[in-house]
Order: structure tokens, then C-alpha cells, then sequence
């Protein structure tokens, strides 16, 4: 079973190696860029230099959706083929997801205080992003409790794709109910209603976020396969000795 | 008499008789209810405005109560083993499993709800807003507890894990649910539109329950 098994996921981390490094450069550099637009960035007439907050706010809005975007992939790669590779991404991009999701509410609650007055409102979508959150540390909790891997990975694919509910009604929220959270004013028909000297530093961030989830996301599929490995050997060594 | 209606018979009988529990979710039901007004005053003004949403918020955690030993039971005496073997299919039973489940401890809250609902002052649009809207969430409360039932049955603390992934997925039938109930004394939008979207979000849970629980019973017992 074992080489089968390492056959994959040896050609992954013959990749992913050398890449982690230059990726983790690359972010890096756009982060440094990205701030530095975000800081020449004119302040709002209205929220004044509070607006900086959403450079933070959207991208890792977005990138919190993105997490179980992948996991919803990785895991009808678990269900349809098997494939450990699947896994090992399903359970390296929860924590990262559950993160940024975090980072999202915490960022929203801290400019919503200034801005609407309250660090919260049970809005439709503070609401469904903080289900999301919810689902994230639910999987995780699965992928606690049960001690096999890939039954693990099985019983947590079910879930993400039954979970995978939430993203439809997160993005569409705004657009469903009448909510405090402003509409979508980025991507929209009709062109971005937002500024270019807003609009380029937000993009930035997002790439140097989508690149610091892309490195994290690598690096942890590697501690994973790694682990794997280690539990792999310690079994061998076990039934060895026994 | 086919396998499906002999798994819903049996299912039935082993909920009503001694260590089924099936009418121990209507204690818990009550237990809830009467908690709330020690919790935030004997107000009844106040009661009659959250009195639909306390019985909702009490359904759910009444309906969650039972959930785990829905398919443990089964996987302990090794009937799950059969059930897998057999020629019905898997959904179907999962179906039926989760029909019996409904009628033993979804159904007797729905009855029971306009006795509770007095206790919190509820009028009578009010009583029949609720049990209209409790009769038709519950159902899909415990579809889709079926998913983390199936998710969670060959693990050995099963309970509180099956909380904790079913509760985010019972959301929009809450919101659903209390926002119908809330409408139909209150206003402002009329009561068919949640409850459209409640009956929408069942028919939905009935289809996706049986199918991911099914799923997930196949991957777990193999």
C-alpha cells in the first residue's frame, strides 16, 4: 500500500519544495508593495483614513470564501478518485480558510465601530460569514476526532460539499436581503463603482493575500504528507516490533 | 411487508419502547421553555413577543437531542452491517430511518407546541403560525441531522462533534422558521414569503439528507 499511496504526493513535494521558498519572496514583495500603495491611498471624504481597513477587510473576505472553494474541489477529489492528495488539501486549507475568515470578521467589526457605530449587527452576511467560520472549525473538529486519515478525510468531504451551501448564500446575500453590509461595488455589471486609487492598492492586496494563502497552503500540505509519513512509519515500527 | 415500511415499523417500536427516549425530546422541549422565563423575567409582554423563537430555538435543540443514537444503535448491534448488505437501497432506508426519527420526536414537539406556547402567551394566530411553521422545519431539522448523525457514527464521542456540525447547517431552517412564526403576528412582510422559502428549504433537506447521510455511512463502514 505505502508506495502506491507516497507515489503522488513524492511528485508533490518534489514541487512544492523548491516553490515554497520563492513563493513565500514573491508574497513578500507584493505585501510590501501592496501596503505601500494602500498607505498612498487617499482617505475617504466620509470615513477617513478608516477606509484603509478595507485592504485588509475584502481580500481576506474573498480569500475566506476561496478556502472552502478549495476544499469543495479537494473534496469531491476525495469522494470520486481517492485521490490522498485530496486530503492532504481539504485538511491543509481549513485552518488557513477558518484564519482568514477570522481576520474578515475581526477587520468588518473593527471598522464597523467607527463607521455604523456597533462592532456588530446580525446582518445577512456578518450572519453567513460567521457560519462560515462555524463550518471551518466544525470540519476541523472532525478532522480531530477521528484518528484514521483518510476515513477522516472521507467523513469531512461529506460535510465541506454539504457546507459548500453557505458560499452561494454569502455572495448573494447583499444582493438577497436589504443589509446593513453595503452591495457588491467591485466586481458588478456596468464596471467597479469604486475609485482607481482604491481600486489598485485592493488589488494588490488581493494578489499578496491569494499568494500568502497559496505559500501557506503549500507549506502546510507538506507538514501534512510529512506527518502522514511519520504516522505511517511509527505504525510500521509498531507492528514491527510487536 | 417491503423492507422500507419493516425498517419504519421497527424503527418506531424500538423509539417507544424502554431506552427509546421517544418522548424524552418533549420533556427536554418543555424543560427549555420553562428555563427561559427564569432566565429573562416572568415579562409576558415581553414572552409573547420571543415566544416563537424561544419554541423554535427549544425544537432545535430538542430535535438535536435524539439525533445521535440514530444510526449508533444500529452500528452497535451490528443491524447497520445488515442494512449496508441488503438489497434496499441505502438512501431509501436512510429515508425511512429518518422518517421514524420525525414521527417519534419531531412530530410529538409539533403537538406539544400550542400546550407550551400558552405558557408563553401566544395567541391563537400566533399557536397556529408556530405549528404550522414547526411542522413543516422539523421535518428538515432532522434530514439534515441525518448527515452529521452518519458523519459522526462510528466515532466514539460522537455527541458533541454532532452538535457542533449540524447546529451551522440548521440556520437558514431557524431563520426561516422564527421569521414565518414572527410574520404572521407581527408583520411586516406577509407570512407566505418565509414560509414558502421554509417549505423550499425542507423539500430540499429531504433530497440532500438521505443522499450525503448515505454517503457518508458507505465510506465510514467499508
Amino acid at each position: 500500500m505505502a508506495f502506491l499511496d507516497f507515489a503522488n504526493p513524492t511528485r508533490f513535494l518534489r514541487l512544492a519544495n523548491p516553490a515554497i521558498p520563492w513563493l513565500g519572496g514573491v508574497t513578500l514583495l507584493v505585501f510590501a508593495f501592496g501596503i505601500d500603495q494602500s498607505m498612498l491611498a487617499p482617505d475617504d471624504y466620509q470615513q477617513g483614513a478608516t477606509v484603509k481597513i478595507m485592504f485588509l477587510h475584502v481580500p481576506s473576505a474573498w480569500l475566506g470564501m476561496l478556502g472552502w472553494g478549495v476544499m469543495t474541489v479537494a473534496s469531491l477529489g476525495t469522494l470520486v478518485w481517492r485521490h490522498p492528495l485530496a486530503d492532504v488539501t481539504a485538511k491543509a486549507a481549513a485552518p488557513i480558510g477558518a484564519a482568514f475568515t477570522l481576520l474578515c470578521l475581526v477587520t468588518g467589526s473593527l471598522w464597523g465601530r467607527p463607521e455604523w457605530g456597533t462592532y456588530w449587527v446580525w446582518d445577512a452576511r456578518l450572519t453567513s460569514e460567521l457560519i462560515l467560520l462555524l463550518l471551518y472549525l466544525g470540519v476541523i473538529a472532525l478532522w480531530r476526532t477521528v484518528d484514521d486519515p483518510s476515513r477522516a478525510a472521507r467523513a469531512a468531504a461529506i460535510l465541506t460539499l454539504v457546507g459548500a451551501i453557505d458560499l452561494p448564500i454569502i455572495k448573494f446575500s447583499v444582493e438577497w436581503w436589504n443589509t446593513l453590509h453595503q452591495g457588491s461595488s467591485v466586481f458588478r455589471l456596468g464596471g467597479s463603482t469604486i475609485d482607481a486609487t482604491i481600486l489598485i492598492p485592493l488589488f494588490l492586496m488581493a494578489a499578496a493575500f491569494t499568494l500568502l494563502f497559496v505559500t501557506l497552503l503549500l507549506a502546510a500540505m507538506r507538514n501534512e504528507i510529512l506527518r502522514r509519513r511519520v504516522r505511517t512509519l511509527h505504525l510500521m515500527q509498531a507492528s514491527a516490533a510487536s | 411487508m417491503t423492507p422500507l415500511s419493516a425498517i419504519l415499523v421497527r424503527d418506531m417500536r424500538i423509539a417507544v419502547r424502554v431506552g427509546g427516549g421517544a418522548l424524552m425530546g418533549v420533556l427536554f422541549f418543555l424543560l427549555v421553555v420553562t428555563l427561559t422565563p427564569f432566565a429573562i423575567g416572568p415579562d409576558l409582554a415581553l414572552l409573547k413577543r420571543i415566544g416563537p423563537a424561544i419554541l423554535w430555538l427549544a425544537a432545535l435543540l430538542a430535535s438535536l437531542l435524539a439525533l445521535d443514537r440514530l444510526f449508533t444503535s444500529d452500528h452497535d448491534d451490528g443491524s447497520l452491517d445488515l442494512i449496508l448488505m441488503g438489497t434496499a437501497p441505502l438512501e431509501l432506508v436512510v429515508a425511512m430511518k429518518g422518517i421514524a426519527h420525525w414521527l417519534t420526536t419531531g412530530l410529538p414537539l409539533v403537538l406539544a407546541a400550542p400546550l407550551i406556547g400558552l405558557f408563553l402567551n401566544l395567541d391563537a394566530p400566533a399557536e397556529l403560525a408556530l405549528v404550522l411553521t414547526l411542522l413543516v422545519g422539523t421535518p428538515a431539522l432532522t434530514f439534515i441531522g441525518l448527515i452529521g448523525a452518519a458523519i459522526a457514527v462510528t466515532l466514539r464521542r460522537g455527541g458533541l462533534l454532532l452538535a457542533v456540525i449540524v447546529l451551522p447547517l440548521t440556520v437558514p431552517v431557524l431563520i426561516f422558521g422564527v421569521g414565518a412564526a414572527n410574520a404572521a403576528v407581527i408583520g411586516p412582510v406577509s407570512f407566505g414569503t418565509p414560509f414558502t422559502v421554509l417549505c423550499a428549504l425542507t423539500l430540499a433537506s429531504l433530497v440532500v439528507g438521505p443522499f450525503a447521510a448515505a454517503a457518508a455511512l458507505r465510506q465510514e463502514m467499508e
